[in-house]
Parts: structure tokens; sequence; C-alpha cells
């Protein structure tokens, strides 16, 4: 676990890049640092490594202030990888992964099958690349051995500057899935700078918004997205945000609660006439006593057999596919195919019915996004 | 004998005095080589201390650099109350002259070293002594050979003038030739020294090739 209690960073000349923050991060956890350019994101992560001392306060990890660390130890022991890579070349890509593993003093052996082992681990293959070059690979290669080489001596903790700033998007992309995965196996407690909101959101388990060396929110990003603590952090996370991430979007933010309950007694004319004077294609039925959800009827079904039934109950259906309130937009958009007459009912705890998904209100939702979205462009 | 050209005054010198050009050019060498020796140590030392403590850097380049605008001759000249006449002396003023190419590459090599290569270095753990010896030093290298290079040949050039504080080597034949007006004479110290400037040049060309890191090529 890293801890950060109340540290800055003042130059000598006065400037404050980093004003007392105080944060942890706990084991397995990744966390992104995200912020304008002089916002004290970089300088905040390389104090944990000692690459650039703190002025004040204490960071310890694991309960040990590091200032009482060894440099050279501290950093052996802590993964790290910068935007430009730095490998080195004269060096070839196994010797360049073999680094930190030689430092601490392992033997060749051991090395060689670690080094093997890592390659594999993002996707190179030992054989053909192991002997060359970092000149002769590409800049996404290069970023991998990079990654590689971080993790050589399998330290617990991880720092990436940046890591795929400088990459194209597609391989950026690659290079995250990757990340992901890795980290899904690996568990490390990563800390991870990037000025990129979507990269923020997909990769942090927790995000960290920094501002003029303050830390003004640390939160998970449904979180971030849902309550940002200022305007500012919402101004930075953008409102398009959630359109391209709808899976943290929760799914009360496109549905609509404007919900007809009826009881199961209702005869079929009834129901239709209140259908029509509501303005609404679906009914939703529940039970007399409290109130839970039964099933639903549509509109489209009753007028087509409203003089063939003597009952609602004939034509009503119990809905396979309900969602609770804790769902996501995402979840919503991905059941509607499946949902005949297009309503999903959303039900909390009690069963009851808070209320309903349909083809309409997600349009609905999305697209005022989307409007206020093209009128900040304008 | 003066009826003669220049060409044949220089096979006559040259049948006269074969010996002497052995024994001259064995000197000449002697001096080039424990000259540079020293400047490559000191040079390539005082290179890295700059590049270490910023502070000393004007003091030190601009020293090497005011030590190559004295005249070579003035320089030997200083030297004489220092070491004496002889050897000594001419070894320390080619020293001196030799030592800022070296002193400047060095230091530009290590300069020129790909800021996140170092970082990265450092963010891996090395010490500093790790960062110049595994790095720094590595990716300077051609670099440095480069200095040594334009050191050696200059040197060679400049060792010609030994002779005039009785420190021998290729530059005594120069010497006897003007003062005598034998200008085959001139030739017989001239053109072993050319050749000698050429050979070192070839010779470091290849050394730095061969220094030169794999990656890096």
């Amino acid at each position: 676990m890293i801890k950060f209690e109340q540290v800055s960073k003042v130059y000598t000349d006065g400037f404050k890049a980093v004003d007392s923050v105080n944060f942890e991060v706990p084991e397995g956890e990744f966390l992104v640092l995200i912020g304008p350019s002089g916002s004290g994101k970089s300088t905040t992560m390389k104090m944990i490594n000692r690459m650039i001392p703190h002025t004040n306060g204490t960071i310890s990890i694991d309960g040990n202030d590091i200032t009482k660390l060894n440099p050279s130890e501290l950093r052996r022991n802590i993964g790290y990888v910068i935007q430009q890579i730095g490998l080195f070349p004269h060096y070839t890509i196994e010797k360049n992964i073999a680094i930190v593993p030689e430092l601490k003093g392992w033997d060749k052996e051991k090395i060689k099958a670690r080094v093997k082992e890592l390659l594999i681990m993002v996707d190179l293959d030992p054989e053909i690349y192991g002997s060359r070059y970092p000149k002769e690979l590409s800049g996404g290669q290069q970023q991998r051995v990079g990654v590689a080489r971080a993790l050589a001596s399998n330290p617990r903790i991880l720092l990436m500057d940046e890591p795929f700033g400088a990459l194209d998007p597609i391989t950026r992309d690659q290079l995250q899935d990757q990340l992901i995965s890795l980290q899904r196996k690996l568990k490390k407690t990563i800390v991870f700078v990037t000025h990129d909101m979507d990269e923020a959101l997909k990769l942090g388990d927790r995000i960290a918004i920094m501002k003029d060396g303050n830390l003004l929110q640390i939160d998970t990003p449904e979180k971030i997205l849902q309550e940002p603590a200022s305007s500012f952090v919402e101004e930075f996370i953008g409102k398009d945000r959630i359109i391209q991430n709808p899976e943290l979007m929760p799914v009360v933010s496109v549905m609509t609660t404007k919900v007809v309950t009826a009881l199961l007694a209702l005869t079929p004319e009834k129901a239709l006439l209140m259908m029509r004077q509501q303005k609404i294609t679906s009914l939703i039925i529940v039970d007399e006593n409290d109130e839970k959800f039964i099933g639903l009827i549509s509109a489209y079904e009753l007028i087509k057999k409203v003089n063939s039934i003597q009952l609602i109950e004939e034509i009503m259906r119990v809905p396979e596919h309900t969602l609770t309130e804790t769902a996501t937009a995402k979840d919503a958009i991905m059941m509607m195919p499946n949902v005949k007459y297009g309503v999903i009912p959303v039900l909390n705890e009690a069963k009851k019915v808070v209320g309903i998904v349909t083809r309409g209100t997600l349009l609905t939702a999305l697209s005022s996004q989307w409007t206020e979205l093209e009128g900040i462009n304008e | 004998m003066n009826n003669l050209n220049i060409w044949e005054q220089f096979m006559q010198q040259a049948e006269m005095r074969w010996s002497e050009v052995i024994e001259a050019t064995s000197v000449h060498i002697q001096l080039v080589f424990f000259s540079m020796i020293i400047a490559i140590v000191l040079g390539i030392g005082l290179g890295i201390l700059i590049t270490r403590v910023p502070k000393l850097t004007t003091v030190v380049l601009g020293g090497a650099g005011i030590m190559q605008t004295i005249p070579s001759l003035a320089l030997l000249g200083f030297m004489i109350p220092i070491f004496g006449i002889g050897v000594n002396t001419a070894i320390a003023a080619l020293f001196l002259y030799s030592l800022l190419p070296i002193i400047r590459n060095t230091y530009t090599g290590i300069k020129d070293v790909n800021k996140a290569t170092v970082e990265a270095a450092k963010g891996m753990g090395m010490t500093s002594l790790q960062v110049l010896l595994k790095v720094e030093l590595p990716l300077a290298i051609p670099m440095i050979m480069a200095g040594v290079r334009t050191a050696a040949v200059i040197n060679v050039g400049t060792a010609t003038l030994a002779a005039f504080i009785g420190a021998g080597g290729l530059g005594d034949f120069i010497f006897l030739g003007i003062t005598r007006g034998i200008d085959g004479l001139i030739l017989l110290g001239a053109i072993p020294a050319a050749l000698l400037a050429i050979v070192l040049e070839i010779f470091f060309t290849y050394l730095e090739r061969w220094t030169t890191p794999e990656g890096l090529k």
C-alpha cells in the first residue's frame, strides 16, 4: 500500500508543484492520476520512487517511510515505465529486460527463464525478438518490452508515466487491453499517469484528478462521472464521456419514472381506456397487497385481443428481462434487442417497479447528451 | 649538393640517415603515445567530471580552449622552466594540446545520451556510477573516440616542434633541413610524420567502428 500524507513538492524558487496531497493506494489497485499539464500528476507519481524528492510530508510504502530507504534499492523494487520508453539502444531486447534482475544479482539461468516468460507474456516471440536491438522494433513493440522490463523482477508496485501517450491510437488500444488482462492476472499496485480521460476510465479502478498541484477528487470512474466534485472535474471529464461509456451510466438515468401501474383485477376494456388516456403502450401490473411487480401488458396485444378475453391476466407477460436499480445503461442497451415490445422494467430490492426503460427513453437520454455536446462545440 | 632536385636530395638524405629516421620515428611515436595516454585518461576523466559538476564546465572547457590558442612553440617554451629541456617538456606540452578535443567530445557524448534512457536507468535502480559505466559511457564511446582521433592526428603534427626544445623526433630533420637549407631533409621529417598521421587516422577510424556498441551501428 502506498500512502501520501500532506505531501508537497516545493521548488527552490517557491513554485509548488504538488500541494499537501493526501491519498492511499491499496494493494492491487490500479490508480490513474489525471489532470492537465502542469497539474503535478507526473511529479506526484515520480515522488513514489524518489525520482523527484518530495519536500514536505510523508510518503510510505507498506508503512515504511521511503526517505528511510536507499533510493536505488527502492527503485529496483518498483517497476517504472515512461512515455519515451527509454530502452537501452546498445542492449538487446533480452538484455534490456534482464537489467533489474541483473542489478539484483539473480543467477543467469533464472534470468534467462524469466526473460523468456516475460516476452511471451507481452506477446513477443522470444526466438524472434530476444536477440534484436530496440531500433529494430516498432514503437508499440518497444513499449511492450518497456512493460516487460518493468515487470522483470516481479515488483509489487508499477509506476507508469503516460506509457502509451506516444503510440498511435490502434496500438495504444491494444496495449491498454493487454495491460488490463495482465493486471487481472498479476494484481499489481499500479499508479498510472495520463492526460487522456478515456484511457483513465478504461484502465482505472480509481481515478485521481489533479489541478495546480492539488488533488481535486479521487474516486471510482462511475463516481467521478456521476458525482464530479467540482465544476472543473465536470468540465475536465467532458459531457460527451457518458455516451462513449454507457457502462458507466446508471440505468436510472435512461429510464422514465412515469410508470402507470394497475392491478390484475382490471378489465381489458378499462385497461385499454387507461392506456389511451395516459398515452402509454404498456401497463405495469403489480400485486395488490405489496405492490410487487407481477408482469406487464402491451397495448398492441390488448388492442388485438380486447374482445376475445375476459381478464387481462390472459395476455399479461411475466418478462424474463428486468433490470435492477444498480444496472447500467449499457445493460439496458444490450438487453433491448431481446425484449418483446421494447419495455424493460427496472426493479428495486423490494421488487417494486421504480421505472421502465423503453427504446424511446434510451434514445432520449443518449441523444440529449449529443445535443448538449453539439451545443458546446458550436 | 645543391644542384640536386628535391627528390634526389630526399633519396640521398634517406640513404645516408636511414637508421636515424627509424630512431627519430620511434621517438616521435613515443612522444605521441605517452602524451596521448595522459590526455585520454585525464581528458575523459575531466569530461566526465564536468557532466557531474556543472559549475566546472565553463572553467574546464574554457581552460582547455585557452591552452589550444597558445601557439604550440610558445607552449613548449613555457614548459621548459617546469620540466627542463627534453622529452618530458614535449610530452607535457603535447598532452595539454590534445586535451580539448577529448574533454569536449567526452562531455558532449555523455550530454547527448538520450535523457529517457538515463531516466529509465535511474528509475530501474542503477546507482549513478552504474548509469555512467553501463549507459552513458558505452553510448558516448563513438563521440569520445572521434575526439581521441582528432587529438592524435593534431598531436603527430605538433610533435615535430618538439625538436626545437631538444626532445628529438621527426622534427629534428625538419629543423636541420631549415637551418641548412636542405629541402630534402625537411621532407625526410615531414613524410614519415604525415604517414604516421594517416596510419593513426585509419587506426582510430577502425577502433571507433569496433568500439561502437552493436545496437548503435
